[in-house]
């Protein structure tokens, strides 16, 4: 397969900011590879480099086989970016935008019509084509900027967070784009949203601190996470110690944690050993014991977590 | 050559797309008017040339030039846009001449619109048209340079209000390098090599030459120099500070 995205060990520092300390990636055609990490972790300043916006301080970046710092203008050609927050001339209408965008793209005539239309309908766009782009919604301004960056059809796309900060169907409609281009694309896109890494990834890597962390399949990723099959239950209170006991007892469980008492109940987790999946047995115990189970939840581990586990950063971290 | 027109349209087209240029070309036209006819006394010359009219224009450039200019870089990094624009396959001196370009057209086009001062002169009496000619065009170059400067200003800054006081200031000491006060001030205790050098990077000086119908080649070079000086520098500050 066309390798059409590669970095090779870079690494920037701002002032005394070190952001990005030595990533170094691959990504072919076909592939859609998720960039993870928390806030800080260097995921935005990793593209700017590989879209040719910063110079990296060592390493260098490819596009095509095309490198980014020796021949920017090819490289930046073949390659379509949004930028965080898709960032759009707010004084022009949608349409005028991306005829801007087609005639930077080398589209003249007919073809740079053709070529706006298209991006518009992908985008689901037409209906606001000649609204002013400060006066549309977030949800549009994203697809504006999304427009903007695939108008042009490019062999690789970057994407820095494209669904942040959209509503569920937004998201879902990003996602939906996202994947119907994929199969002839090599596309990069940053998120903290686990399921869109399942969703839409073929391959992801956790960033932390400037460097990769982990690298693999949304599912091994997942595997890792603490909480990954945990199962959750909540009881009353006053059956604490008999319930814990019994969970600890059981074959797959690793561990059992227990939260604050709220109104007399109490919230139990069993964490399963690795590899386990526990909520049978689980649910098995608790109707031989008969007790009496507010809710049961079986938790998918929150990707929160798996930064909390790989990366030993606690900054930011939270859990429900 | 593309990109930089493609650039220079879609900047131009911001600016009639807002209300604001319109304003601008208002507050032109009718602040040289004002200027000429009430402070430089057009009627009671009794002269028939526009000299009243272009004296003020140095004086004007000083604070509209730079109102234009503060925006050109100083917006493109508040919004975000340089990153989109700098992730184009567009250098960054076409963007920059394109920018720079687009704001100079649109001067030339709110000069243009001073042409019933031409008019009125024509009809009161014989000017010189060679000579109105001559100053429209180092009127024109004039704001070119100054414009040159505000442009590499504002790539310096996210913020409009500082770009527009710093390149204010320098196109100020740039104007005020010609006037006998200050020269003056240099005279007393500076070799004269140093004081003639300091005259000659006067923009007053070299205007008043032109619009005495005078275009010689030391002035054109002059004003061509700042504008490609100023450009240069904005390209290395746009590159070195462009995600700052
Ligand atoms: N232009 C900049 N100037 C100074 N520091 C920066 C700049 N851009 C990013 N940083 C710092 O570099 C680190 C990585 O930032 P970033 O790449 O934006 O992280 P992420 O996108 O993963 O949230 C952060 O500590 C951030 O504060
Ligand atoms: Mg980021």
């Amino acid at each position: 397969m066309a390798v059409l995205v590669e970095a090779d060990r870079l690494r920037k520092s701002f002032g005394p900011i070190l952001a990005v300390e030595d990533i170094s990636l691959r990504v072919e055609k076909g592939e859609v590879l998720g960039f993870l990490g928390p806030n800080g972790a260097g995921k935005s300043t990793t593209m700017k480099m590989l879209t040719g916006f910063l110079e990296p301080d060592a390493g260098r970046a490819r596009i095509c086989g095309i490198s980014v710092a020796d021949r920017p203008k090819e490289a930046k050609s073949k390659l379509g970016y949004l930028p965080e927050g898709a960032p759009a001339y707010g004084d022009m209408t949608a349409r005028s935008f991306l005829n801007f965008i087609a005639e930077v793209r080398g589209f003249d005539g007919a073809s740079k019509h053709a070529h706006v239309d298209a991006a518009l309908a992908r985008t689901g766009l037409e209906g606001v084509a000649s609204q002013r782009i400060e006066t549309l919604s977030k949800g549009y301004k994203r697809r504006v900027g999304l427009a903007q960056a695939i108008l042009h059809d490019p062999e690789v796309l970057i994407m820095d967070e494209p669904t942040d900060g959209l509503d569920p169907n937004q998201k879902h409609h990003v996602r939906g784009l996202i994947t119907e281009m994929a199969k002839d694309k090599a596309i990069i896109v940053s998120t903290h949203i686990l399921e869109e890494v399942e969703a839409v990834c073929t391959r992801a890597i956790v960033i932390d601190r400037g460097r990769i962390v982990a690298d693999g399949t949304a599912e091994a990723l997942q595997r890792r996470m603490p909480y990954h099959n945990a199962v959750a239950v909540r009881i009353a209170a006053a059956e604490v110690e008999r319930v814990a006991g019994a969970l600890a007892a059981l074959a797959g469980v690793a561990k059992v944690e227990r939260a604050e008492v709220v109104n007399g109940h109490i919230r139990l987790r069993a964490l399963p050993k690795p590899g386990a999946a526990i909520a049978a047995d689980v649910g098995a115990l608790l109707r031989d014991q008969s007790i009496i189970v507010e809710e049961l939840v079986v938790e998918r581990g929150k990707l929160d977590d798996v930064f909390r586990e790989i990366t030993t950063s606690s900054e930011g971290a939270r859990h429900a | 050559m593309r990109n930089i027109w493609i650039v220079t349209k879609r900047e131009l087209g911001a600016y009639f797309g807002t209300p604001l240029a319109y304003v601008f070309a208002v507050i032109f036209v009718a602040l040289t008017g004002a200027f000429a006819f009430f402070i430089g006394n057009f009627f009671e010359r009794g002269q028939a040339d526009l000299q009243p009219f272009f004296n003020y224009h140095p004086w004007l450039y000083l604070l509209l030039v730079p109102a234009i200019a503060m925006r050109l870089w100083a917006e493109e990094r508040k919004a975000g846009t340089i990153e989109l624009l700098m992730t184009l396959p567009i250098s960054t001196w076409e963007a920059i001449i394109g920018k720079f370009l687009a704001a100079w057209i649109f001067i030339g086009i709110a000069l243009a619109l001073t042409f019933p001062m031409w008019i009125t002169v024509n009809v009161l009496g014989n000017p010189d048209n060679g000579v109105i000619l001559a100053s429209y065009f180092g009127s024109f170059l004039m704001a070119g340079a100054f414009l040159a400067i505000g442009s590499c200003v504002s790539a310096l800054t996210k913020n409009q209000v500082i770009a527009f006081i710093v390149a204010a200031t320098i196109c100020f000491l740039l104007v005020m390098s010609g006037l006998e006060l200050v020269l003056g001030f240099f005279r007393g205790w500076a070799p004269a090599f140093i004081v003639d050098a300091i005259a000659s990077m006067s923009f007053l000086n070299h205007f008043e030459l032109i619009s005495r119908g005078v275009i010689t080649l030391p002035s054109l070079f002059f004003y061509f120099s700042i504008i490609a000086f100023f450009l240069f520098a904005n390209v290395v500050i746009v590159e070195q500070r462009k995600a700052a």
